[in-house]
This record gives C-alpha cells, sequence and structure tokens, in this order.
C-alpha cells in the first residue's frame, strides 16, 4: 500500500523544468499561486489551463503522475464543484428536477473553481516531482535568508525541513515492515468494528515510535561526532546558480500576469 | 504442511513507473518436516520470497500452496489468518515488533488474535519464556527495559507462541554475539526435531545452512538457481562462486586438511564434529597401515 504512494515524490530528469534553480522554481510557484486568482472569465482560465499544459509538456512529466497527485484531493474538488452547481443562482436555468435547480452561473463557476484546482495541484506537484527535496529545502533557506535579520532561525528550519524529508521513505519501509510483522502474528487491520481496527494501530505505533527516537538520537550523535554546530559560517556543497532559464521563466509568468490582467473583466 | 512455489514472479510497485521485478519463475518445494535453507547474497530475493510462505506478499504470476490453501496470482484472497497462524515468521530483527506493556502481555498478543483463550495463551507464554532461555522474572518487565539479546528472545517465543507447524527465520541471529547465536539456532533446531515443525531459514550463512539444513536453495538475482542437499550443493565450488558465495570455513578447511596429507576424506563434513570424527579415522587408519 505505500508503495503506491506517489505524490510528492521526486522523479529525476532532465528537461527544463528540471534544470531550473530551485529558487526561481519556488519563486514561479508561490507567484504562480497568486496568479491564478486574476483570472475571472473564460478566456482567461483557458489561458492558465493553456500554461499550464505548457509547463506539463515542458517538464516532461508523464501525466500519469500528476493525475495521480489529484486523487487525494478529489473529493474536495467534487465537494466545491457540486456546491457552486447547487447554490449558485445566477443566469439561466438550465436544468431543473424539483427544488434542483441548476443554473449557467452554477455551472460556470463550478468549472472555473475545479480549473482553479486542478492547476494549483499541477504546478505545485510539478514543483516536489521535478525537484528534489534537498535542492527545495536549500531553496527554502536561501530564500529565507533575509528574516534572519529578525532572528528567525532559518537554517536549523531548513535543517529539520531537510530531515525530515530525508526520514519519510525510511519511516515508510519502517512502517511496512513492522505492518508486516504484526499481521504474520494475527494482527489484522482492515476488518473488524472501528474500536479494533484503532486498537489494532497501537502494535504499528509503538514500536514506530521507539525506532523514530532511537534514530533521531543516532541522527544527533552522528552529527555531533562529525563537528555539527549549526549553520554558522558553513560553507555549501551544492551551489545555486542562477541561469538564463530562469530568468526566462520569470519573464514568462510577468508576461502571463499581465496577459490575464488585460484579459480579465 | 507442505509448501510449494510453482513457477512464481513477483513485483514490487506493479502498475506504476516504478515497477521493480524480484523473483523470477521461482519454483521451490518444502515437503513437511523439512529444514530447508534459501541462501542468497544482499538483493537476491530471499526475503522477498519469504513474505510468501504466509500470504503478506501475493504472487504476480504463479501459485503458491501452504498446505490445502492455493495462493494464485491475480485472484483476490480472503481470509488469510488461518494460514497466518500455521505459519509463523520471525522476521529480521523481531524485537522491532515489540509493543506491549510487559513481556508477557507481548507473547500473549499473537495467540490471542488468533482466539486462544487468556489462560491458554498465558500457559505458553510462561513455558515459552523459559524454552528461549529467560527467567521468569522477565515476564512483568517491559520488553524496552530489556538487552537487545534478551529482546530478540521474547520476540521469537512471541512468534512460537502461535504454534505454528511451519516456522520461517529470516537471519534470526543477525547482531547477535556469537554464544548467543549458538544458541538461538540451536533451540530452532531442537524445535523442529521434537516438534516436526517444518524450518525455512533464509539466511547468507553458509555454516547455518550446512549444520542445520536438509535441503538447499540458491537464490539469484530473483532466481532458484541451485536445489539439492547440502552436500550436493557444496560438492562442487566452481558453481557457488559464480553465485558469489562461499563454501562454509568448515569445508574450506576439510579442503585444506585434504590438500596438506594428499588425500580425500571418504565425505564432505559439514560441522565440525563430523570433521574432527573424520580426520580421526583417516589417522587412525594410517597407523593401522603402517
Amino acid at each position: 500500500m505505500m508503495e503506491k504512494m506517489i505524490f510528492g515524490r521526486y522523479i529525476p530528469g532532465d528537461s527544463f523544468v528540471h534544470h531550473l534553480d530551485p529558487r526561481s522554481k519556488l519563486v514561479f510557484v508561490f507567484a504562480f499561486i497568486i496568479v491564478v486568482f486574476i483570472a475571472n472569465n473564460t478566456v482567461t482560465y483557458a489561458l492558465l489551463l493553456a500554461f499550464t499544459l505548457f509547463i506539463i509538456l515542458v517538464s516532461q512529466i508523464r501525466l500519469y503522475f500528476l493525475i495521480n497527485g489529484l486523487k487525494p484531493i478529489l473529493i474536495l474538488l467534487v465537494f466545491t464543484f457540486l456546491i457552486h452547481i447547487f447554490f449558485t443562482r445566477e443566469g439561466d436555468l438550465l436544468f431543473e428536477l424539483g427544488f434542483f435547480k441548476v443554473y449557467e452561473e452554477g455551472l460556470r463557476q463550478g468549472f472555473y473553481i475545479s480549473i482553479r484546482f486542478i492547476v494549483l495541484v499541477f504546478i505545485t506537484s510539478i514543483l516536489t516531482l521535478t525537484t528534489s527535496p534537498i535542492s527545495i529545502t536549500d531553496g527554502i533557506e536561501v530564500l529565507l535568508n533575509p528574516l534572519k535579520k529578525i532572528k528567525v532561525p532559518v537554517h536549523e528550519l531548513a535543517l529539520m525541513m531537510s530531515i525530515a524529508l530525508r526520514f519519510i521513505p525510511t519511516l515508510m519501509d519502517e512502517t511496512d515492515k513492522i505492518m508486516k510483522a504484526q499481521m504474520a502474528r494475527g494482527s489484522d487491520l482492515s476488518a473488524g468494528s472501528l474500536k479494533d481496527r484503532i486498537k489494532a494501530v497501537v502494535p504499528l505505533l509503538v514500536p514506530l515510535f521507539v525506532s523514530a527516537f532511537k534514530r533521531a538520537e543516532d541522527l544527533a550523535i552522528a552529527m555531533e561526532v562529525r563537528g555539527y554546530r549549526g549553520g554558522e559560517g558553513r560553507t555549501r556543497y551544492r551551489k545555486l546558480k542562477w541561469d538564463w532559464r530562469d530568468t526566462v521563466s520569470m519573464l514568462m509568468l510577468v508576461v502571463l500576469t499581465a496577459i490575464l490582467i488585460y484579459l480579465r473583466t | 504442511m507442505d509448501i510449494k512455489l510453482q513457477q512464481v514472479s513477483f513485483a514490487y510497485s506493479i502498475g506504476t513507473p516504478f515497477e521493480k521485478p524480484a523473483l523470477f519463475d521461482v519454483d521451490l518445494e518444502i515437503p513437511s518436516g523439512t529444514y530447508q535453507a534459501v541462501i542468497g547474497h544482499t538483493g537476491s530475493g530471499k526475503s522477498t520470497i519469504l513474505q510468501h510462505f504466509n500470504g503478506l506478499l501475493k504472487p504476480s504470476k504463479g501459485e503458491v500452496h501452504i498446505g490445502e490453501r492455493v495462493i494464485v496470482a491475480g485472484k483476490k484472497q480472503k481470509d488469510l489468518k488461518p494460514i497466518r497462524q500455521k505459519v509463523g515468521i520471525v522476521f529480521q530483527f523481531p524485537e522491532h515488533q515489540l509493543f506491549e506493556e510487559t513481556v508477557l502481555k507481548d507473547i500473549m498478543f499473537g495467540p490471542l488474535n488468533f482466539g486462544v483463550s487468556e489462560e491458554e495463551a498465558e500457559s505458553r507464554a510462561r513455558e515459552l519464556i523459559r524454552l528461549v532461555g529467560l527467567s521468569d522474572s522477565v515476564l512483568e518487565k517491559s520488553p524496552f527495559d530489556l538487552s537487545g539479546g534478551q529482546m530478540r528472545r521474547v520476540a521469537i517465543a512471541g512468534v512460537l507462541a502461535l504454534q505454528p507447524e511451519v516456522i520461517v527465520l529470516d537471519e534470526p541471529t543477525a547482531g547477535l554475539d556469537p554464544r548467543g547465536q549458538r544458541e538461538i539456532m540451536d533451540l530452532f533446531y531442537k524445535l523442529h526435531k521434537e516438534r516436526g515443525l517444518t524450518t525455512i531459514l533464509v539466511t547468507h550463512s553458509m555454516e547455518d545452512a550446512a549444520r542445520y539444513a536438509d535441503k538447499l536453495a540458491i537464490m539469484h538475482e530473483g532466481q532458484s538457481v541451485l536445489t539439492g542437499t547440502p552436500r550436493e550443493v557444496f560438492a562442487d565450488s566452481t558453481i557457488l562462486e559464480k553465485y558469489r558465495l562461499e563454501l562454509p570455513r568448515i569445508i574450506k578447511f576439510q579442503q585444506k586438511v585434504e590438500n596438506l596429507i594428499g588425500k580425500k576424506l571418504p565425505k564432505i563434513c559439514l560441522t565440525e564434529e563430523e570433521l574432527a570424527l573424520e580426520i580421526a579415522h583417516a589417522i587412525n587408519r594410517e597407523r593401522d597401515e603402517q
């Protein structure tokens, strides 16, 4: 079951998007999240969708992964779509069934919101799919650096993030192993009443916590042994480099924003 | 209970781009009461194969027969619990599965899951704690207060408490001190002999395989490449080398002795006792001839 988790996984590649600096990708994604809200009519939404498809094409990510990333929010998507359909009462009446009334404007808003959702999920998925977790944290650390002036422990936060990301697969493996060991002893996670199922989680969680704490301790010792003393005066092994690609992608975003502002109503 | 694998193939993450084949057309027959060793290099698929023995993994192709039960690829399996009671698995580093407040409760966890009564489960726990070489006083302690070796024994007791007919061992002695290793292996051998347990030992220790197993299966890159009795398998070291495996130390020692005295001993010896006996016989024969 663990092996089916694909959302948020990094897939190495050699595309334009893969080669972008993580800083520019992060800025791009955050700016894009705001830009999405500029769109407010069919043309602008179509443009957003087209732009997103273009990025998918350039990133050479198989659509499979992106569709997979949509699955967790499918319920949310359908729910908001339906809410708009049922509760917006503007425009022409399209369809009526008892007290169900579907209006043109409701349908349109429903589609708009769905497109907004899908576009956001796709773009953020592309970020995690094309950028290794380490580069992402590197990027975040550099981008947040100015906050150091107001005493935000940026380096420590970035370190915590990279450690957390690093241990996700390890913990998943561990969960899988312990689950199998307990299943072999007759524990059943998928049968019985809700109470039984909750009880069946204990034999899984206790060993998992024990090993996580042990790992944390080992890691702390290993870091100290190698002279880790925080971020002060630390140089980097991976240097971030801003090149023409990054400038191009920033320009593209600016152009997109300008067009959207021009076309919106 | 016989276990039979027929043309079993298995791949992880099937249907995703991360698909990773692990087993290819493996055939393996383990008749009831056999001590079977599965040997292989890291990544040879031995840990994957052992999870097929009680339905934790289902084959992507082929069939697994576990006693009367048949697990066929592609068919949905309902209620594998009875199999899991009959086939106990001691995973690598089994101490990681301990979770209860006391050792007693932890050993009772398995039997209670299979509907054994409290009293029965407790009496099993009390019997087993001695069998694995710990004292009664341990039962009331928290498993997390024990030493690594003690935890391992408690975890093993927890699997034995299911009273399985087949026991599958995945590197049961990894990380133990030499004496602990020997004690654990001897315990399993005793259970195998006394209770007629079918035992499947997954290991890369050629020594353990030589000493205890009736049958060996060599795994290499997801395939079962060589099966037979230890003497058959160890007769030809060139095949083993091909699979990056070595002869057991005891057999290497025998070969060195044979080279020095310029004579072959009458049989391949699998244990120190056997070899000592053969060498003594050889010396005696020599003396008689002179």
